[in-house]
């Protein structure tokens, strides 16, 4: 039904004023994959795909659809649709009329573009709902209507602006899975903006990263969590413990960290501490360490594991990991890494 | 509320369409039920058809200034607005340019409406103006105690009274909606068309009540820039309670009440104005 292109950013830089929210970024999204725009606020995620949809100047740099420089096309001009965050259906449209308001802009036919819009409220499930207004209809059949909006005027890439985030949680998992379906069954090339990890892990082909206007890091959702290269990612995607050892920064996943006695000689890598707190949640156990001298880490230890051993809190302990599953963290300076607690 | 209500409102209408159906002579009014108080106001209408009585003359000239007020105001009032809610940018010089629009009310309407009368009289700054620049070379008579004049000072007067509602639906637009227009290849103009306008309704409906409202009433505005020299029906209810016909008064502010709520009713049917407020 409709093609695909690829998307390819050159150096793109945006800056508000004296600020730069988006700093000479360069990135190749290849056609037909799905791709998450992953960071905390601020990090100039939405600025990039602001600039992408063509809502946004582009302070300079390049944008390319495919073979083609969209740079300073309108929005319209791009082959790119916008799906904006709550959605932005027109209140006073019915559903079918809010589908079909491109062709409309356009010139086409009442009949001809009703038809067409049909077509896609099918395709989304939305087909009983065509003569409702935007008001009359849940968070989640919002969402399908701006979809088969966006999807009218058969975009080759779809943008996303925190698609999710208006859903409650229930329905953010289901949606979730719509998403990533509907994008496998068209093949388009899809730009999620999120700031949920868990939301680009469980979608993305691609991963991108960002921080203070820049890639972080990129790649697969495993590589990234497999392999870290940075202290903001390891924090940011979750699940690691950041460790500091002999000069070096160590990314270790949680459930990678063995416990030991203190008395118990290890071979690998290891740091001692004080449990502090032991958490019980059901497939595992979480186990809070203060280390001597150090940061809190944790350490996921299965039920059995933990019944082995029946740590308390006060006991001493020993971390120990395999130095083959850490990633060496590359040292940046500390002053440029945002804590994800703080990243909403 | 519903005391004040009453009181101030139901009570004195009650009033008012009972002495309507009074009897009167010509110094006082008699408390019989008649219809002269109607059949005075529309004496010979029948008789005088094809021809246009006077009532009806009147009424018609009444609604052709409320016509001419409502289209001028709405089109300067919605574009103040529009400039007002999606070209001043910042909050602040929203305040402000919108208090700078009332400084006018700072003033009465009487002294707002006489100051047009240096500028537009036979040897007023206009006539002066244009005479000097060699545009013209005898006075323009149309410009004051003219229709001309009592529809310039009715815009005047009442085109913040557009402005206002129209404002207040228009900053409650989301902006993501104008993008997603943009988005979806709209031209600014189709925007305004098919996004703006539908959504600026409730406040252009009730602008249009308060400025027709209020010009169908008006006897001042229509008498001082008029030269007391144009009719309307506020000024047919002036002229009876003059002669101290109030029977008569009262019939002919009952026609008018009925007129506008005919208009008022016909606007609410374009908008739930209810679902809006």
């Amino acid at each position: 039904m409709t093609t695909t292109a690829a998307l390819e950013l050159v150096q793109l830089t945006k800056m508000y004023g004296g600020v730069t929210a988006v700093d000479a970024i360069n990135l190749k999204i290849p056609a037909g994959s799905y791709c998450c725009l992953l960071g905390p606020s601020g990090c100039g995620k939405t600025s990039t795909l602001r600039m992408v949809a063509g809502h946004e100047a582009v302070s300079s740099g390049d944008i390319l659809v495919g073979p083609k420089n969209v740079t300073n096309l309108p929005p319209a001009d791009r082959s790119t649709a916008m799906m904006f965050q709550s959605y932005a259906l027109f209140p006073h449209l019915s559903v079918i009329d809010n589908v079909s308001f491109a062709l409309k802009m356009k010139g086409v036919a009442k009949s001809a573009r009703h038809a067409e819009a049909s077509k896609l409220l099918e395709l989304v499930d939305m087909q009983p709902y065509a003569a409702r207004l935007p008001g009359q209809l849940s968070g989640g059949q919002q969402q399908r209507v701006a979809l088969a909006r966006a999807l009218i005027t058969s975009p080759q890439i779809l943008l996303l602006d925190e698609p999710l985030s208006a859903l409650d949680p229930f329905l953010r998992l289901r949606m979730r899975a719509e998403l990533k379906k509907l994008q496998r069954e068209l093949g388009l090339t899809f730009i999620h903006v999120t700031h949920g990890q868990d939301e680009a892990m469980a979608l993305a082909d691609i991963v991108v990263l960002m921080n203070g206007g820049r890639i972080e890091q990129q790649g697969s959702p495993r590589e990234i969590f497999n392999h870290p290269r940075t202290e903001f990612t390891a924090k940011f995607i979750g699940g690691h413990n950041v460790i500091a050892l002999n000069h070096e920064t160590f990314a270790v996943r949680v459930d990678r960290l063995m416990l030991k006695r203190p008395t118990e000689t290890v071979a690998g890598p290891s740091v001692t501490g004080t449990i502090s707190e032991v958490e019980y949640q059901g497939t595992y156990v979480r186990v809070v360490i203060a280390v001597d001298d150090g940061p809190e880490i944790s350490a996921q230890v299965t039920e059995t594991q933990f019944d082995a051993a029946n740590y308390t809190v006060g006991e001493r302990v020993r971390a120990t990991w395999d130095p083959t599953q850490a990633s060496l963290l590359k040292t940046a300076s500390s002053a440029t890494i945002r804590s994800p607690e703080r990243a909403a | 509320m519903m005391l004040v209500f009453s009181l101030f409102f139901l009570l004195p209408l009650l009033l008012v369409t009972i002495v309507s159906a009074w009897d009167y002579n010509e110094y006082e009014m008699i408390p019989a039920f008649s219809m002269r108080g109607y059949s005075d106001t529309f004496e010979g209408c029948i008789a005088d058809l094809p021809n246009l009585c006077t009532i009806l003359k009147t009424y018609l000239k009444t609604l052709k200034l409320c016509l001419l007020t409502w289209v001028l105001t709405l089109l300067i009032g919605f574009t103040v607005a529009y400039f007002l809610a999606f070209h001043v940018r910042s909050k602040t010089w929203q305040i402000v340019l919108t208090l700078l629009c009332t400084i006018p009310f700072w003033t009465s309407n009487v002294i707002r409406m006489i100051a047009w009368i240096p500028l537009l009289g036979r040897n007023g700054l206009v006539n002066r103006g244009l005479e000097g620049a060699g545009l013209i070379h005898q006075p323009l008579e149309w410009l004051l105690f003219s229709e001309f004049s009592v529809v310039l000072a009715l815009v005047h007067l009442f085109t913040f009274f557009m402005v206002v509602p129209i404002f207040n639906s228009m900053i409650r637009i989301d902006r993501r909606l104008i993008e997603a227009a943009y988005d979806a290849g709209a031209t600014g103009w189709q925007t305004l068309v098919n996004i703006i306008i539908p959504l600026a309704k409730p406040g252009i409906v009730i602008g249009s009540i308060f400025v027709i409202t209020i010009v169908m009433g008006d006897f001042v505005t229509i008498g001082v820039m008029g030269g007391q020299q144009i009719a309307s029906a506020g000024k047919i209810i002036e002229a009876r309670l003059n002669a101290l016909q109030f029977p008569a008064a009262a019939a002919n502010a009952v026609i008018l009440l009925g007129i506008t709520i005919l208009i008022i009713s016909a606007l609410t049917r374009i908008v739930d104005i209810r679902k809006e407020l």
